[in-house]
């Protein structure tokens, strides 16, 4: 019997440990389009889904891939796909038409260097402002960053949890670095594993598009039960039926699936924080670039600096407050992004006057931000 | 007594949308009138994916059924996840030769290829009709749309051969003109192992007849009458211009889900 969770303790890449995450979380519908650096993904995917009863496909495309998650989610299936830049790209338009429709699914960027072709195989985390902003139209979702195998497989769960919690797509957005790395991974044992399921509808009359309830996530009925559920992209009322003039439903429904994200923000926002008492100077991090930070903090504590740490988790809803907290203990955040600066402009939205952000870039040939240069920058503005 | 497609309509969603004399009501028509004969008394157990374009209008919001009215050119990649997942579902595909021949073509030739269990049906009016009219993949050379002025100076395309040679089970093409041969098509396209697709060329009088001087409904069916020549008659299969009519394969091969079913199952029979 093939087992579902591989309780127990593991030497897993992070690619690895974000499939076993998925199956632990009751993934049962994988597609994919072959794409550097989230190869291993899909490859453990096709390996264990057939034999766990689940569906794993190769598509044509990236967009074939997101769009087969609709009719996979809505059949009833907990449904994933995984890519990479160029993917991540193409499927902007599929990762729409799953907010529109309410759809939970998730979908993995191992981030790689952009933008077009770029390099490949080299780590980037440039992607982090189109997960946000990446489709036309008003949105709203919810994307995470993990930082080590252990995050790829718990953060992995927690993608899927909220999806079908919020009826939403989660993102998570990883990087080629953390994608790669080999570390110790712990899997609980299945009963550990919190599984959350989907709120389906008590009578057929139940609206699978609008709801009186505070949190603004309608039930969500399968096909095949009876409900004659209409599924669109356009305009609809909370019965699904197409409203392609009408203000007013216009308003309605685009404002609740913002809102329904939005106003959870703060709950959203799982960040990890340190040092904030006392602090001389500010760091915030995400992704791959956190683990230099952590080296680099420790570092400064040794000639006498203090630091205030708060490490992304949750990309998306952006963690306002605890950045904001940040800035109102230094005088300047040091921002370190393998991008030309994105994440920062956030960081400036929220800071306080008269904290200082500070951004600190690299991009090209797969080449990380030490340790030492973000020890210099944070003994700079400290 | 009350017309017998109506207890497969939404009533709540009529009167349609659809301009006075279009093609997509005879095809509605007809795939309804297949399921009827086919001893079907509703369309409990059918899934309905379609894209963007008039002709994804027939079943979301029409039929009264589960439906997936999906983003342009992506019906197929949406019903793939539907069969893959309940295979006990009988999905249908409804779309036009912009959203399954322009746009969503990669989809449709991959489908074929693996022999997906569904039936496609491709109303094929020749033209962008939701846009405007503009030219599409399928639209006869010479003729005038709002982004061919002086005359469509490419060549159409043979989305039927495209299907078969691909590898589906079953393909036919039919005018709506047809109405009766489009009909028993669609009933064997929805008893065929594997996948099958079955093309209605229809007209669209506001879009390609009224700039192509054949305004009125009628005319345009005169015209797919006048051009249909039996797919047997045809040297070569094809001569621009004309409307091979007739059904290009009937072979009943393993399936896509059928075959991927088969090999989860055994492998999990291997300890």
């Amino acid at each position: 019997m093939e087992e579902r969770v591989l309780t127990g303790i593991h030497f897993w890449e992070g690619n690895v440990a974000c499939a076993e995450g998925a199956l632990a979380a009751g993934c049962s519908f994988f597609a994919g389009y072959p794409i550097t650096p989230q190869r291993e993904i899909m490859e453990r995917m096709a390996a264990r889904l057939p034999k766990l009863g689940g569906v794993f496909i190769q598509v044509e495309d990236e967009i074939a891939a997101v769009n087969s998650l609709v009719g996979a989610s809505w059949a009833g299936a907990k449904a994933m796909t995984a890519t990479s830049g160029p993917g991540f790209s193409l499927m902007q338009e599929g990762i729409g038409y799953l907010i529109m429709t309410e759809t939970p699914a998730v979908i993995v960027d191992v981030q790689r260097l952009g933008p077009a072709t770029g390099q490949a195989t080299k780590c980037g985390q440039g992607d982090v402002m189109q997960a946000r902003w990446g489709r036309h139209g008003d949105q709203a979702l919810v994307a995470l960053c993990p930082n080590s195998s252990q995050e790829m497989f718990e953060l992995t769960v927690e993608a899927f949890n909220l999806s079908e919690r919020l009826r939403c797509p989660v993102l998570l957005m990883a990087d080629e670095v953390v994608a790669h790395l080999r570390e110790r991974v712990e899997v609980p044992p299945p009963d550990r594993v919190v599984v959350e399921g989907r709120r389906r509808p008590s009578s057929l009359d139940e609206a699978p598009f609008g709801s009186a309830r505070p949190d603004g996530v309608p039930p969500m009925p399968l096909l095949g039960e009876g409900f004659n559920v209409l599924v669109t992209g356009s305009t609809h009322d909370e019965y699904g039926l197409r409203h392609t003039a009408s203000a007013m439903v216009h308003r309605r429904l685009v404002s609740r699936l913002v809102r329904k994200i939005m106003d959870r923000a703060d709950e959203l926002a799982e960040v990890e924080v340190r040092g904030l008492e006392e602090a001389d100077v500010g760091v915030v991090s995400y992704g791959c670039t956190s683990r230099s930070v952590y080296r680099a903090v420790r570092m400064a504590e040794a000639r006498g600096v203090k630091v205030g740490h708060v490490r992304l988790k949750t990309l998306w809803p952006f963690p306002s407050k605890p950045v904001r907290a940040l800035s109102e203990a230094v005088k300047a955040i040091v921002v370190p992004e393998l991008n030309l600066g994105q994440m920062c402009l956030e960081v400036e939205r929220v800071a306080a006057e008269p904290c200082r952000v500070i951004p600190l870039n690299k991009v090209g040939g797969g080449l990380v931000i030490t340790p030492d240069e973000v020890l210099r920058a944070l003994l700079k503005w400290s | 007594m009350a017309h017998f497609a109506l207890k497969y309509l939404r009533r709540e969603a009529l009167p349609t949308t659809f301009c006075p004399g279009c093609g997509c009501g005879i095809v509605a028509n007809c795939f309804l009138k297949a399921v009827e004969e086919l001893g079907r008394s509703s369309l409990e157990g059918f899934v309905f994916c379609s894209g963007i374009g008039c002709s994804s209008w027939i079943p979301n919001p029409y039929f009264k059924a589960d439906s997936i009215h999906a983003l342009h050119g992506r019906s197929i990649p949406v019903a793939m996840g539907v069969k893959l997942v309940r295979p006990d579902l009988q999905v249908v595909v409804f779309g036009g030769d912009g959203d399954l021949a322009g746009i969503g073509l990669s989809h449709l030739i991959h489908a074929a290829r693996r022999n997906l269990e569904v039936l496609v049906i491709m109303v094929n009016n020749m033209v962008y009709g939701m846009t405007g009219g503009q030219v599409a993949p399928t639209t006869p050379r010479g003729m005038v749309t709002g982004t061919t002025p002086y005359g469509n100076p490419e060549p159409s395309m043979d989305v039927a051969r495209l299907v078969a040679d691909a590898g589906a089970s079953y393909v036919a093409r039919w005018t709506v003109a047809h109405a009766v041969a489009l009909k028993e098509s669609i009933k064997r396209g929805l008893e065929v192992r594997g996948l099958a697709y079955v093309e209605a060329v229809a007209q669209c009088p506001s879009q390609l007849g009224r700039r192509n001087k054949m305004p009125s409904p009628a005319e345009v069916m005169r015209w797919l009458l006048k051009n249909s020549v039996s797919l047997a008659k045809l040297e070569g299969g094809w001569e621009e211009g004309k409307i091979p009519v007739g059904v290009y394969v009937d072979r009943g091969r393993a399936g896509f889900v059928e075959s991927y079913r088969g090999m989860a199952e055994a492998l999990r029979r291997v300890k």
